[in-house]
């Protein structure tokens, strides 16, 4: 049969797979997505996965999703979908308010029982107009019984058939976007590798999926995507910011010949960098699992003090634990990576959900005047390239440096090209040599950059002593001396403002001659810029501007924000970065705009919020 | 093992000891700079790892590597320090505070996991740095400047926690001893894996006399009783008295009565894996029975650091890989041309 559909050209498109978490629908997504990327377009993903443990089947509490935009000049999963994919009741009712009113959405309508509605709280037998989305353009396919007859003479249980529901739905979105069958085979092949009658079971139902959209569906647009023509040659890999993170410490670890230890402890969302790390034995890397966030801490500063680059990956709560550690960390002046995968609070607060409150925290968690320096990766891709620049730092500077990144990059994931790791700047820490053992001492110190030197324990001559009690800046001895300790006190500050130096200068984007200028730092790089970018493309004035290093500050911070009438600083808290800007920059105008629903920014209040800020 | 022959000046500071006059710290620092000669490992091989407290200021007062930390964090400071470092000689200096109240988890852990520590709990059962408040070694009932009506808890028994914990190596000893506390440093030394050696130690200021029975010239003998692999459990000013096992209970006898002879008593098997008896024996002393010292459990079990390394050569036999950019590029890729 030959059917004659319409086919819509589009730059990005979003698509939201959704279902039961034990329904495989982060599994589809991110074939779904690596598919693409192999097409030639760019991915940016988000998957959103429920906090319960395991709720009841077909409930709202058990919904997991995975969004991703593809297409051309993509930074960001998108905010609402154009297609969703709704294996049930539950799904549809979690993800209707965050879907176009045309989106298409693919139901599976064995699963829209009246007993499946009631689990998902459905008062009546019409979701659709219950949810008040009539506009959408349905799919409705009986996707169970469906697979269940196609895979009836496989041999299979009939919860095993089921277990192919995704690979259906997943080639019925293949058929919706041209994308051919033969570039999602692959990974299927290396998913199943070592079970071939699985292999041979799913892919028939990904053909059975995309056939019956061919045949059935041809009054629906089908969708070509735009490659992107951005994409750099080269070879590419999908890769989330936890990973990203995971992969920039070891890529550091090589670059400064050291080995890499982490100390860590299971907490949602940052799990996934000790996971990552603990693959990783054959690179030489140890990770530890500690008993508890302090230990995690601790064991990197032990390891740290006897010569290897060492981290410790936590979100909000577990960085609460380790801040007496990390002051340890600052008086003892010992390199040391902390990596804080933002999420929301206060307490335990949203684990799942994503939120850039950790920076004060960050800034000054801590007794005592105890600075350090924090850093923030902007996107997915970025988290790689900031583990490496924070463990530069930390190395080269002797001093903790804080990372932070958020839940919604670090589950977040692009393509990335696989960088040349040889061609990375070399990390270069102030070991102690031959020549300067006569009269050596543990706190002497670079008068240029105020960094000490140090000597891993092994070494004859280099013998001393550190510790959390203030030091002599001369005699390196215990010394509770007046003068002494504003000495310190002051160098310990000036050491750390010195990093200004070696960190890129702030750059802005757009119309610098604008009146306003946009701020954003940290993981919501992707939303700010392209918003900032669809009112350049309508003919606005607006300059953006982002922040990776937040202390030190880019040293021509201050020349930059005062050349803008109004700074509108945006942030996924109730404003701590604007607050942290007006402390130390005076006397420029900055106004804020903030959110905290444990949820990334949408373009479309953003576009909203700076075009009346520019008309007020 | 060096090859120049180092003697206790050699792991001396010129850090002027600043613990009060007569306290029972400086018995224990000697005989570790003492053990550390007989051991014949050299300064710059060797880390000290204290936490807070009067005890853990020994670091300072050593010519090795040290590090004085935070309060309780030294068994998770060392931990990373041995594990970043196997080959180092890694010495935990701790006090009852330290290692058993704020510390308890990390102790509880690295005796678990059985990292190859030389952990050194000085036991004053009291807070002597914040002036004289209880501990969790401190007697029920004990006066101090935060218990002035007596304390209303139990204590802990270190040998206890740490076989809990499933502790493969425990001593004890008491400060004034300093050949047995030199004996349990250096065997603790020997042992692969977390190696407790508590030493009770007199505070002079806010609990003197605390282990007075115990630590007395002229009772010490019928009051302790000193544990060696393969010897006889005999004690007594006399060496008259032993211990025998009366069913699943431990007795004291005398040597000479009722028929009872040398060869009638327990011989201290250190090595023994089954800890029953070395929990009696550790234990006894609140039955009124002698306080054993010595070396009370050293059995050999694989220590963490060495598990580390152990399975980073199994998976490297296995993978090839050893740069980043190989494992990424080996992975699940595309090209884009």
């Amino acid at each position: 049969m030959t059917v004659q559909h319409k086919v819509t050209e589009l730059e990005q498109v979003v698509i939201r797979f959704s279902g039961d978490s034990g329904d495989g629908m982060q599994l589809v997504g991110n074939i779904f997505s690596n598919l693409s990327a192999t097409l030639g377009n760019e991915i940016s993903t988000f998957p959103d996965y429920p906090a319960e443990m395991r709720a009841p089947q077909g409930t709202l509490n058990g919904v997991s999703g995975f969004q991703v935009q593809v297409g051309k000049s993509v930074l960001t999963p998108g905010d609402r979908a154009d297609v969703l994919v709704a294996m049930n009741p539950a799904a549809l009712k979690t993800n209707a308010k965050s879907l176009h009113p045309r989106s298409i959405v693919i139901i599976d309508e064995d699963s829209f029982t009246d007993r499946d509605l009631k689990k998902a709280d459905f008062l009546t037998d019409n979701p659709f107009e219950e949810l008040k989305i009539t506009q959408v353009q349905v799919v409705s396919c009986p996707i169970t019984s469906l697979v269940k007859n196609s895979l009836v003479d496989s041999g299979f249980d009939g919860k095993t058939i089921l277990r192919s529901k995704n690979m259906f739905a997943l080639g019925l979105v293949c058929w919706l976007f041209n994308r051919p069958l033969d570039s999602a085979i692959p990974f299927l092949e290396k998913k199943f590798s070592k079970k071939p009658a699985v292999l041979a079971a799913n892919v028939k139902v990904l053909n059975d999926g995309f056939n019956f959209g061919a045949n059935t569906h041809a009054s629906i647009s089908t969708y070509r995507i735009e490659s992107s023509n951005e994409q750099e040659k080269g070879i590419y890999c999908d890769v989330n910011g936890n990973s990203a993170t995971a992969f920039g410490l070891i890529a550091a670890a090589e670059r400064a010949n050291l080995p890499l230890f982490l100390g860590s402890y299971p907490i949602t969302p940052a799990t996934d960098v000790l996971h990552e790390l603990a693959k990783h034995k054959n690179l030489g890397v140890k990770a530890i699992q500690c008993e508890d966030e302090i230990a995690a801490v601790c064991s990197a500063i032990g390891a740290s003090f006897a010569g290897h680059l060492a981290a410790t990956s936590t979100s909000g709560p577990g960085l609460a634990l380790k801040g007496e550690a990390i002051g340890l960390a600052v008086m003892t002046e010992i390199p040391l990576v902390v990596v804080d995968v933002q999420r929301g609070g206060p307490s335990t607060g949203l684990p799942t959900k994503t939120e850039q409150s950790d920076l004060l925290q960050a800034l000054y968690g801590r007794n005592g005047d105890s600075p350090a320096v924090v850093v923030a990766a902007k996107s997915p891709l970025d988290c790689f390239d900031m583990a490496f620049n924070a463990a530069k730092i930390a190395l080269e500077h002797m001093t903790p440096v804080i990372l932070l990144t958020d839940g919604f990059i670090a589950n977040g994931s692009s393509a990335w090209k696989i960088p040349n790791i040889d061609a990375m700047p070399a990390i270069k820490p102030p070991f102690v040599t031959e020549e300067i053992k006569e009269g050596w001492k543990a706190y002497q110190r670079n008068e240029e950059t105020l960094v000490r030197s140090w000597a891993k324990p092994g070494i004859p001559g280099f013998e001393h002593r550190i510790g959390g009690l203030e030091k002599h800046y001369t005699t390196s001895a215990i010394s509770m001396d007046a003068a002494n300790h504003q000495k310190m006190t002051n160098t310990r500050y000036n050491k750390i403002a010195k990093v200004a130096l070696d960190i890129p200068l702030l750059e802005i984007e757009g119309d610098e001659n604008a009146e306003l200028l946009v701020v954003g730092w940290g993981g919501t790089f992707g939303h700010l810029h392209s918003a900032v970018n669809q009112l350049l493309d309508e003919g606005k004035s607006v300059a953006y501007t982002h922040f990776q290093y937040i202390n030190p500050l880019p040293s021509n911070t201050a020349e930059v924000l005062k050349k803008y009438k109004k700074i509108l600083v945006c942030e996924l808290n109730t404003g701590q970065f604007a607050g942290y800007l007006r402390g130390v920059i005076p006397g420029v105008n900055i106004l804020q705009y903030n959110k905290v629903e444990g949820q990334p920014f949408m373009l479309s209040e953003l576009v909203d919020c700076f075009t009346k800020t520019m008309e007020a | 093992m060096s090859t120049k022959q180092y003697t206790v000046a050699d792991f001396k500071s010129d850090t002027k000891v600043t613990w009060c006059p007569g306290c029972g710290d400086f018995a224990i620092l000697t005989a570790l700079q003492k053990s550390m000669v007989e051991l014949g490992i050299e300064p710059h091989e060797t880390a000290v790892i204290s936490g807070i407290g009067c005890s853990s200021r020994l670091p300072y007062f050593m010519s090795t590597y040290g590090f004085h930390t935070i309060h309780g964090r030294g068994s998770a400071i060392a931990t990373g320090v041995k594990v970043a470092n196997p080959r180092l000689s890694v010495w935990q200096i701790t006090g009852d505070g330290d290692c058993l109240a704020i510390g308890g988890n990390h102790f509880i852990h690295a005796v678990r996991r059985n990292v190859n520590l030389n952990i050194i709990l000085m036991n004053n059962r009291i807070y002597g740095l914040t002036k004289g408040q209880f501990s969790p070694t401190t007697e029920k009932g004990f006066v101090t400047k935060s218990s002035p009506f007596g304390t209303i808890e139990e204590p802990f028994e270190p040998a206890e926690l740490t076989l809990g914990a499933r502790g493969q190596f425990f001593a004890r000893s008491i400060d004034v001893d300093m050949p047995t506390t030199q004996e349990c440093m250096t065997t603790a030394a020997k042992h692969e894996g977390a190696a407790v050696v508590e030493v009770l130690q007199n505070c002079v200021i806010f609990a003197d006399g605390i282990h007075d029975e115990v630590s007395e010239r002229t009772t010490r003998a019928e009051k302790t009783i000193i544990l060696r692999h393969g010897e006889k459990m005999i004690f007594g000013a006399n060496r008259d008295k032993g211990l025998m096992l009366d069913g699943i209970k431990l007795k004291v006898v005398t040597i000479g009565e009722n028929g009872i002879s040398e060869n009638d008593l327990l011989t201290h098997d250190a090595v023994e894996s089954d800890n029953f008896l070395h929990y009696k024996l550790a234990m006894m002393h609140h039955q009124g029975f002698p306080m054993a010292l010595g070396v009370i459990r050293n059995v050999e079990a694989a220590s963490y650091d060495q598990e580390v390394e152990r399975q980073i050569a199994e998976v490297q036999a296995k993978k090839p890989i050893r740069k980043l950019q190989d494992y990424l590029l080996s992975g699940e890729t595309w090209e884009v041309i």
